[in-house]
């Protein structure tokens, strides 16, 4: 699950919406604004109100919480670190970084590894260490595919992935 | 016999009235009281920029000595109005460098400020003293160089959350080095470094400096050297404290804060590390005001900070806090009057906010003066709300942001009704109300019946028909400002209560199910309202009834406005022949 993005983007799945997957036929989102263009108020209740599927992954809705811009830029976001192996986790500030290359090298300097040559064809090669994160959707990706800016507002967690652990992704397996 | 009152006895009365909703009703007695008061008012207020035109402002108050202008919707502050709507300074500044040359103060909220209008400041006002911008955008440092560098008298130049392009440090070196008159400076919101030298000179000359809140690119060093030679401070806002912690560093920083015996007023301390808390201990005692919303530091280090200032008023604190360290604030800060707590990780995601409502109920119930709150956590009970209207009927301010959108009461599953229903009625002197959760039409009845003083109203996710709209505008009495997001309805409640509009200041409504035809027979209805319709995406054909985006809709006497940029209809741009018959739901 966890690599079926890494080639495809699926725009549907970016874009921002209020209601559930899948009903984006009826509520069409603006790529800026939460709005639900409906001229049944209904539907906006029935999205509401579906409470037998699994809830709806949280997207983002713009200005809510109403903190300011000013303030959200200035704040911390912690993430969780894991390490394949290792007895406990770690927290980082993803804010005091400003791109890849300073956070893994503050990884590597954390837990003690050294994370292999990244290319964005065949993700990171030589030492057998992934480092992976979760996004808002839930889902695992691989660090240093999207721009840094996108990463750092997205990622949710990471988790260094060891050797055996993390499949190779070459051809064969998509 | 009538008797008039000589206008020199008049003028002389005035000068002891202040307060200006006092001074618009003076005006409003007779003629010659009006004439009096215009005459006598120094310090004038406009709440919003484009509801009079600069130079009816400037006409009417030959003696205007300072000007407060506020410009974008308060919900500009979430990102809910696009860049480009307006709220320009220049139109001012340069009515007012015509008309008022004698003017003193100017201090501007959420408008767009270029250099060239900062540079026209500086050149127009001879004896120009007070510059106060907050959330500002539009200029850079090159603009504050000129005030600084032209502007003999500067005392007070402030720069509150703006967004500024940063240039550089250099500003800074443009006071000349004869000034001597700054009593506040704030430049926090800046990135870049200033030269230490430049503010230590700066510094040392002004003895009347009281406020100074530095950015964060102002080191350890750099403060306790600025500490140093303004032990007078009452504000201070510290640059960044994330330094490593040197034992002599920390007892120089200790020795500098403890010889700042006046100091009332703590703010800045961004990323500070708690190892660096107890060089602040001495000046706790005297604290009015504590602002560590930008500190992330935890609740045991929090407590053995908090503990100590006893004369605390004001508070603004992340959510870090916890519940157990608003209990120690309920303890031991008996003075507290205004709490803000802020949301750590401010994200919709966020599951692990260290706050709940108990948080909020302990400190209701042992601060007795507390007037003032907003407080951001993920959900909330009725069972709180009710115990903190009943414990704080003294409550003029109370912003309550449940995270969740429409998160009922987790323990009883029902609606927030009753809640807020306790906090409208209990709290009589209620100013400004911010409701959150789930919240039906019920809500905003009891709002509409109880809330009778309530002057500015935001509401978003809640309710269920226009009832909810109609409540309000035919209940709350003194509102003046309603601002609305995602809440499914308008026209009806819009349409019928039309007159309710032109008694407030502004009404903005966003992804709400206001129709344009709806808007636009308000417009026609209603000369003396602007109705702006904002649509960042409108669709190729608008039928009357689609719904619109976002409409901002405002009472002037100054008409339509002409600097609408493309993307805001109003009735002005597009006259329309008959608006055809509208069939509202």
């Amino acid at each position: 699950m966890a690599y079926e993005k890494v080639n495809e983007l699926n725009l549907k799945d970016t874009e921002l919406c209020l209601g559930l997957p899948g009903r984006t036929e009826e509520i069409k989102q603006e790529q800026e604004v939460s709005c639900v263009r409906s001229n049944n108020k209904r539907q906006f209740e029935e999205t509401l109100d579906d409470e037998e599927s699994t809830p709806p992954t949280k997207t983002q809705i713009v200005g809510w919480p109403p903190v300011r811009s000013y303030r959200k830029n200035n704040s911390v976001s912690y993430v969780k670190v894991s390490m394949d192996g290792a007895p406990y986790l770690r927290k980082i500030d993803l804010k005091t970084y400003k791109n890849y290359p300073e956070l893994l090298k503050a990884l590597e300097n954390m837990f003690k590894f050294t994370v292999g040559e990244y290319s964005e064809r065949e993700g990171y090669k030589g030492s057998g260490f992934v480092p992976t994160y979760e996004d808002k959707d839930g889902d695992w990706m691989l660090v240093g595919d999207v721009p840094w800016d996108m990463f750092s507002s997205s990622c949710k967690r990471l988790r260094i992935m060891k050797g055996s652990d993390a499949p190779a992704l070459d051809s064969s397996s998509l | 016999m009538a008797l008039r009152l000589p206008s020199k006895v008049l003028e002389h009365i005035l000068s002891f009235i202040d307060s200006n909703e006092d001074r618009n009703s003076v005006s409003l007695v007779c003629k010659s009281w009006f004439e009096t008061e215009r005459k006598t008012r120094k310090r004038v207020f406009v709440g919003n920029c484009y509801a009079v035109s600069p130079a009816a402002v400037a006409r009417r108050f030959p003696e205007m000595r300072s000007l407060t202008l506020k410009g974008k919707p308060h919900f500009a502050d979430y990102n809910l109005v696009p860049d480009g709507w307006g709220g320009y300074a220049c139109p001012w500044v340069d009515a007012l460098a015509a008309k008022s040359p004698s003017l003193e103060e100017i201090r501007l909220k959420r408008m767009v400020v270029t250099d060239e209008c900062l540079e026209k400041i500086a050149a127009s006002f001879k004896d120009f003293k007070v510059l106060v911008l907050t959330s500002c955008e539009g200029f850079s440092t090159d603009g504050i160089a000129a005030i600084a560098s032209t502007c003999r008298n500067l005392r007070v130049l402030e720069l509150r959350e703006c967004i500024v392009e940063d240039l550089g440090g250099d500003w800074l070196s443009y006071f000349p080095k004869t000034s001597t008159s700054l009593v506040s400076l704030d430049f926090s919101c800046l990135d870049s470094e200033v030269k230490i030298s430049d503010l230590e000179r700066l510094v040392s000359r002004s003895p009347n400096l009281k406020s100074l809140k530095l950015n964060p690119a102002v080191t350890l060093d750099g403060l306790v050297s600025i500490l140093s030679r303004a032990p007078q401070l009452t504000e201070l806002g510290t640059g960044s404290f994330a330094a490593e912690l040197k034992p002599e560093a920390f007892s120089k920083l200790s020795k500098a804060f403890s010889n700042c015996k006046q100091l009332q007023s703590l703010s800045g301390l961004w990323d500070v590390l708690p190892e660096y808390l107890p060089a602040l201990y001495s000046v706790c005692p005297g604290l009015i005001s504590l602002n560590l919303s930008y500190a992330t530091v935890r609740m045991p280090d929090l407590v053995e900070l908090l503990r100590r200032c006893s004369k605390l008023q004001k508070l603004w604190v992340m959510d870090l806090i916890e519940d157990k360290g608003l209990e120690a604030v309920a303890t031991y800060c008996k003075e507290l009057r205004e709490l803000r707590v802020f949301p750590s990780e401010p994200d919709l995601d966020a599951t692990n906010i260290p706050v709940t409502e108990q948080g909020l109920v302990y400190v209701s119930k042992g601060c007795r003066k507390l007037e003032s709150v907003l407080y951001f956590c993920v959900q909330f009970t009725n069972a709180a709300l009710i115990t903190i209207a009943r414990k704080r009927p003294n409550l003029k301010c109370f912003r309550l942001c449940v995270i969740e959108p429409f998160a009922p009461d987790y323990k009883t599953n029902e609606p927030l009704d009753k809640g807020f229903k306790a906090i409208a009625e209990g709290c009589k002197d209620l100013r400004r109300l911010s409701v959150s959760g789930l919240l039906s039409d019920k809500a905003f009845k009891y709002i509409g019946k109880h809330a009778k003083k309530v002057r500015m109203l935001s509401i978003a996710f809640a309710g269920d028909s226009d009832l909810m709209l109609h409540h309000l505008l035919s209940g709350c009495e003194s509102l003046k400002k309603l601002e609305i997001r995602d809440c499914p309805f308008g026209d009806t409640a819009l349409l019928e209560n039309a007159a309710k509009l032109e008694t407030m200041r502004s009404l903005w409504m966003s992804s709400c199910f206001v129709s344009f035809g709806a808007c636009k027979l308000l417009s026609q209805k209603m000369p003396r309202l602007n109705v702006e319709v904002i649509d960042e995406h409108p669709p190729k054909t608008r039928p009357e009834s689609s719904p619109v985006e976002r409409i901002y809709i405002y009472r002037t006497v100054a008409g339509p406005r002409m600097d609408t940029p493309e993307f805001v209809w109003t009735l002005h741009k597009n006259p329309e022949i008959g608006v055809s018959r509208l069939a509202i739901k």
